[in-house]
């Protein structure tokens, strides 16, 4: 066990893997001689070269491109978007190429590909620098997302996606690149795909969530002592683990899910609406989503500190629930007006 | 305080223009520091040695032409007519901000001077500037577009393909390509096969000019007959502004991977020190003003830093202004 900080278990996972399978490689933008902007690929290039990690100019329809066709050939190519948002201009390849390419081949053609990207808000980069972006990958077929909360999980889930045979997104928080944690490296720190992480023991609610919003979700629990909250964290949103979120519920009666996107569209209504169909009449109270509003994310200070949802709000919106059995209405009503 | 009209209208003077250009190498100077003193998150990209191709932009074209930027745009956002306090109100994310304090450094705006909010996606600028002159070209207008992107967005798809259409449209618009050697923290070598950016305008039959970034007179000369060719229906032109950026790609960036010795090189050809030269060799302008003109827009932003500071955080509210109609 050794202890690292996030942006360095991204590099450990990748040297590992890179070191375990010859045919894995990476490419982005300034990865190889500058290490990358948030310094989450220091070293590689020194260590392997400039044929595995290869320095792209900034054409990202053209590199993530490369990286579906690399991989159809039996590649295994992490290709880095420097920020999540970047992909916008590339997105037809992983979303409408990719995402297909096993169904349309017949089998013939599987991309194990990993796109890893810095995502997530808190940092004050502004609104086209800060979103998490899940939603653009949830609709399609094919491909997987994943979301670490910790030094840990990003080794193991990165390792885990670049292994497996389709495309997989690894949406790497930013403002977690610098925290640090133990981390369990080799085929043991591995985290497989589509399995949550019961972070804590409760007994009055299941508290569900992923990437940043699990440290959030673990300090609104500690700050309080009337209800014990259950902490799970879904690791892997697409496919997410239903069978550990609802043996929770059926537990605790209770399921909240704290996300750090907007309330409209977010991969909670999708956790919310399967828990429900399946423990209908079994449930102590309504399910509640603890969400950002839907507005874009504002730059200044203030502002997006009210946006994300806090250890405070969070605290105070389950104490709610707990205490009236319904579910309160979220800050935005009545401040909005 | 003056309108950012008021302040666009004052360019028509070459002495103005240079007390635009020191303005907005100072504003970048406390950018740099207000970063260290922790008023300013995220990212900040600075334009430090690219003045004279903003100045030179808003010289030429009318507020009523509308200009796409890129998120190295302090430079630009100064230019065209946002105040000192806009710009640094922004980037702090306070009320007097050009934008409210919402968008930051990379989303600067001002409707009244034509700047779209600027483009934090590299290349995303190009096809909106083609549709603003689009516009105008339905709407019988005389106006242009006019998109500015650095070296790094001519290998986008998107600067291609609004290339080619821009050209098949004979649309009224300029771009403009700052060329300053280094997309993000790779020399241009590196990732382009050609020396010459200008040269993307043979594939799309497209007028090009290479232009001394560093020179204001050619930077004005290049866009006067570039816009001219524009609003005479002509069609587009691509300009290459060969420049350089004294800074890092963004704040972070110590910009260690620059070639030995070029820095300084670039320094001799400073666009400010071009600029005063000129106008002391000319006799319009003495040494001794140029010195007590230093003076004064050093206190100018001073002064605006301090407004700024002094100056609130945006209500909560704004978060839900115009997210929608």
């Amino acid at each position: 066990m050794t202890v690292m900080r996030t942006r360095q278990a991204v590099i450990a996972a990748l040297s590992d893997e890179m070191e375990f399978d010859s045919s894995v490689f990476l490419m982005g933008e300034d990865i190889g001689l500058g290490g990358g902007p948030f310094k989450a690929t220091e070293g590689l290039f020194e260590k392997f070269g400039p044929t595995r990690v290869i320095d792209t100019p900034i054409s990202e329809m053209a590199f993530l491109g490369a990286g579906v066709g690399a991989a159809a050939m039996g590649m295994r190519p992490v290709v880095e978007m420097m920020f999540i948002e970047f992909i916008g201009v590339a997105l037809d390849q992983l979303t409408t190429q990719a995402a297909f390419f096993r169904y349309l081949s017949r089998g013939a053609y599987p991309v194990p590909l990993t796109i890893r990207a810095s995502a997530g808000a808190g940092l004050g980069f502004g609104c086209q620098h800060s979103q998490l972006l899940d939603q653009w990958f949830r609709g399609n077929s094919g491909i997987s997302v994943v979301v670490p909360s910790s030094p840990q999980s990003m080794y193991g889930l990165l390792r885990s996606a670049i292994r497996t045979n389709d495309p997989v997104v690894v949406l790497e928080h930013k403002a977690l690149y610098g925290e640090r944690g133990d981390v369990v490296t080799g085929e043991a720190g591995i985290i497989p795909i589509g399995k949550a992480a019961v972070l804590k023991e409760g007994s009055d609610v299941t508290i569900v969530s992923i990437g940043r919003s699990v440290l959030t979700s673990l300090a609104a629990a500690a700050a309080q002592s009337s209800w014990s909250a259950e902490i799970i964290d879904l690791q892997t949103l697409v496919p997410w683990d239903f069978e550990t979120v609802v043996k929770s519920v059926k537990k605790t009666g209770r399921l909240v899910v704290i996300e750090e996107g907007s309330l409209s569209g977010g991969w909670g209504s999708e956790v919310c609406t399967k828990v429900v169909s399946h423990l209908w009449g079994q449930m102590t109270t309504p399910p509640l989503r603890i969400t950002s509003p839907d507005a874009p994310i504002p730059y200044a200070q203030n502002l997006e500190e009210r946006y994300l949802p806090s250890v405070d709000y969070i605290g105070s919106q389950i104490q709610e629930l707990i205490s009236t059995g319904k579910c309160p209405a979220p800050w935005w009503e009545g401040a909005r007006k | 305080m003056k309108t950012s009209l008021e302040r666009r209208k004052v360019l028509e003077s070459s002495i103005n223009q240079l007390d635009r250009m020191l303005e907005i190498r100072y504003v970048e100077e406390n950018i740099q520091k207000l970063y260290e003193d922790g008023h300013v998150r995220g990212s900040t990209h600075l334009a430090i040695g690219q003045e004279a191709i903003s100045v030179g932009l808003a010289s030429v074209i009318t507020p009523k032409d509308v200009v796409t930027c890129t998120y190295r745009g302090h430079a630009t956002a100064l230019a065209l007519g946002v105040s000192p306090e806009g710009v640094l109100g922004e980037i702090c994310g306070r009320q007097i901000g050009c934008a409210g304090g919402v968008g930051g450094s990379m989303h600067l705006m001002d409707a009244s001077v034509g700047l779209m909010p600027t483009f934090a996606i590299v290349g995303a600028g190009l096809p909106v500037a083609a549709g603003v002159a689009l516009a105008a070209k339905l709407k019988g207008s005389k106006d242009i577009a006019v998109s500015i992107c650095g070296d790094g967005a001519t290998n986008i798809g998107a600067f291609h393909e609004t290339l080619n259409m821009a050209s098949i449209f004979k649309l009224p618009i300029v771009f403009i390509v700052e060329n300053n050697l280094y997309g993000e923290y790779t020399r241009i070598n590196l990732s382009t096969p050609i020396e010459n950016l200008a040269d993307r305008a043979d594939s799309y039959a497209m007028r090009k000019e290479i232009v001394d970034g560093q020179d204001l007179d050619a930077v004005i000369t290049a866009i006067k007959s570039a816009v001219a060719f524009a609003r005479n229906g002509e069609g587009p032109t691509l300009l290459e502004m060969k420049t350089y950026r004294y800074s890092g790609h963004s704040r972070s960036d110590p910009a260690t991977y620059r070639l030995p010795g070029e820095l300084d090189l670039w320094k001799q050809r400073d666009p400010l020190e071009i600029t005063a030269a000129k106008l002391i060799k000319s006799g319009i302008f003495t040494e001794a003003e140029y010195v007590a003109m230093q003076a004064e827009v050093a206190v100018r932003v001073a002064t605006a830093v301090k407004t700024v500071l002094a100056s609130p955080a945006p209500e909560l509210d704004q978060i839900f202004k115009h997210v929608s109609s």
